[in-house]
């Protein structure tokens, strides 16, 4: 890639010229190519957050929160100022909890047999895991709808919830079961040479090395269960979750309030991610 | 939010991978004593819970795509099923099927063009920085994808300065040309409804990548410099070689999502550029005709699933599930 910029040729007869060095910007720029692109790509992922913050504190002059008008507080001290919006979100975290939950149960046996077993089937077992992940989420959405629909059964939030440990459970499978290859066996058999017995070995040295990983599978289910909007689109019948709101919202007409809830969720995610990471190394220290 | 969890599962497992060698040999030592029933014992809950609401629902999207019948009487399946609704969906709707390819391809091509020289800094030049690196990637990934999205709304709207800057500098009319735009503005236009597909699927490359370069001896390209290849070669025929599992998983985790996506064609695009995904959305919820709603959907899976086997197997990579 650092080449973009860099003048060196082959000449006719094959070999290499002598690499003449540019010197001044152009030598400064060819050098830093490289992070000056990298850091220009981190800036476009992050304008939009830019936009999501500045425009919480936005008191816009029509229904749509697109252009400035002038700076307000309104919406963070307002925040359920809004009709229905604390509602829906109170929706998606219970959704959200209790989903994660299933998923993390089923999903992580589902880990361990396939992690820690060598049976027949064994690799149609992974198929089945990938194949929810390699689906789009239309054709998920759609084809749980015809089967409710065939059922004759009302969608609503216990279609909402059978839907989301659906779609979470490939996920934490994947992450647990990472962690499980991860584990060091010679630990086991230490823990079973000082006569632990297998349940004892298990629940003291096993359990808390996977622990991390069901950990992460938690938040990692949490976060696609509560901003699915696809999935819960089909089959959501007429309850409101975060993600529904804020598509209603977006043909009626965007408050500040739903700026404030997203700015919110990234400061959140972003401090649950930095704390995890410092306890990471604090660990890895000792 | 969704998006970079995602991926940084994805990455752990192929950060993970490096490591196990050492652990091969582990699942005979760990199996004493249970019972040869224990695996599918375990396995049962969840696989129930993917075979009935996972396989089935397939099964029966597939025959609901067959039913026989009008709006006005209602639909039911009969043997051997109504076969002439995929002629008359892919007759009608032909141009959001091929729509939804051309831009979850340029979508993806774009992020593999963003996703390389970022993944490149952070496995080689970002130094001890890496860890912070790859949380900033994936950071803004944890706003909600919608309101992510409708973001996107006030960076381009017509008189943003991001706009106004493409007008006075004569970018917009190339765009015009190329037909990715209209005259004026980008809001709206096939080209909106690209750049917030890139966006919104950008970690998904950018994560493999890195995975896979970070995995990658730099010595090697030194080697090949030493043997007289010039930075350009050496790119070519070490780095990019050796990154190729990455720029696979990368390329299917960017293209499936954005070829079934339908909210960045709604939030800025009009019906104009509608996807396939808007059809279904629209068939299922406006229209009410199940059958060519579930039709479209299988056809959907269908391409999809054959472009991913003949794209796997082109690239070589099989060890990608």
């Amino acid at each position: 890639m650092a080449t973009v910029t860099a003048p060196v040729r082959t000449t006719a007869s094959g070999g290499v010229e002598i690499r003449r060095r540019p010197r001044g910007p152009v030598r400064w720029i060819r050098q830093r190519i490289i992070p000056i692109i990298g850091i220009g790509v981190l800036f476009y992922m992050f304008l939009p957050i830019f936009v999501v913050v500045a425009m919480s504190f936005n008191a816009p002059a029509g229904r749509f929160n697109y252009t400035w008008n002038h700076f307000s507080t309104a919406a963070w001290t307002n925040l359920c100022g809004v009709s229905g919006m604390c509602e829906a979100l109170q929706l998606s975290l219970v959704i959200g909890l209790v989903a994660t939950f299933g998923a993390v149960v089923l999903g992580t046996l589902v880990a361990f047999a396939i992690g820690r077993y060598r049976f027949r089937g064994r690799g149609s077992s992974n198929l089945l895991v990938f194949m929810p992940m390699a689906t789009p989420e239309v054709v998920m959405g759609s084809s749980l709808l015809t089967l409710f629909v065939a059922l004759q059964f009302n969608t609503g939030i216990t279609t909402i919830l059978i839907a989301h440990v659906m779609f979470c459970l490939s996920f934490v499978v994947v992450t647990v079961k990472a962690r499980i290859a991860s584990l060091d066996p010679r630990l086991e058999q230490a823990a079973m040479d000082l006569y632990a017995d297998e349940r004892t070995t298990f629940w003291r040295v096993t359990f808390p090395q996977v622990l991390p990983g069901i950990v992460g599978a938690s938040l990692l289910a949490f976060s696609l269960s509560f901003d699915d909007f696809i999935i819960t689109n089909f089959n959501s019948g007429s309850t409101v979750t975060f993600p529904m709101f804020v598509w209603g919202s977006a043909q009626r007409g965007t408050p500040p309030q739903v700026n404030v809830v997203g700015s919110l969720m990234f400061f959140i995610s972003l401090a649950v991610v930095l704390i995890g990471q410092v306890v990471q190394r604090r660990r890895q220290k000792v | 939010m969704s998006g970079g969890a995602v991926v940084a599962t994805e990455l752990e497992q192929l950060d993970i991978r490096q490591h196990s060698p050492k652990g091969g040999g582990s699942t005979e030592a760990k199996a004493v004593g249970t019972s040869r029933w224990t695996p599918y014992a375990l396995l049962t809950p969840g696989f129930l819970w993917l075979a009935i609401f996972f396989v089935v629902p397939t099964i029966v999207l597939f025959f609901t795509s067959l039913y026989v019948g009008s709006l006005d009487q209602g639909y039911s399946f009969s043997f051997p099923g109504e076969w002439s609704t995929y002629v008359t969906a892919i007759q009608q709707y032909w141009p959001q099927f091929v729509r939804s390819f051309v831009f979850a391809g340029l979508a993806t091509v774009f992020c593999l063009l963003l996703a390389y020289p970022l993944a490149y800094f952070i496995a080689f030049r970002s130094g001890r920085w890496k860890a912070a690196m790859l949380v900033l990637v994936i950071a803004p990934f944890f706003t909600s994808f919608l309101i992510r999205t409708l973001a996107w709304r006030t960076i381009l709207a017509d008189d943003s300065i991001v706009v106004r800057t493409m007008n006075t500098l004569h970018i917009t009319d190339v765009l015009n040309a190329l037909g990715l735009t209209e005259p004026g503005r980008v809001l709206n236009t096939p080209l909106a409804v690209v750049l917030g597909l890139t966006y919104n699927f950008l970690p998904f490359m950018v994560l493999p990548l890195y995975a896979s370069l970070d995995r990658m001896d730099p010595r090697l390209v030194e080697a090949a410099q030493d043997l007289y290849s010039t930075p350009w070669t050496a790119f070519r025929k070490v780095t990019w070689r050796l990154s190729m599992p990455g720029v696979v998983a990368g390329t299917l985790l960017t293209f499936i999502p954005a070829a079934g996506d339908y909210i960045n064609a709604e939030l800025l695009g009009t019906p104009k550029v509608s996807m396939i995904g808007n059809v279904i959305q629209d068939q299922f919820f406006v229209v009410t005709d199940y059958p060519t709603a579930s039709a479209l959907s299988v056809m959907l899976m269908a391409v999809i699933v054959v472009m991913v086997m003949v794209y796997v197997r082109k690239a070589g990579t099989e060890e990608l599930v």
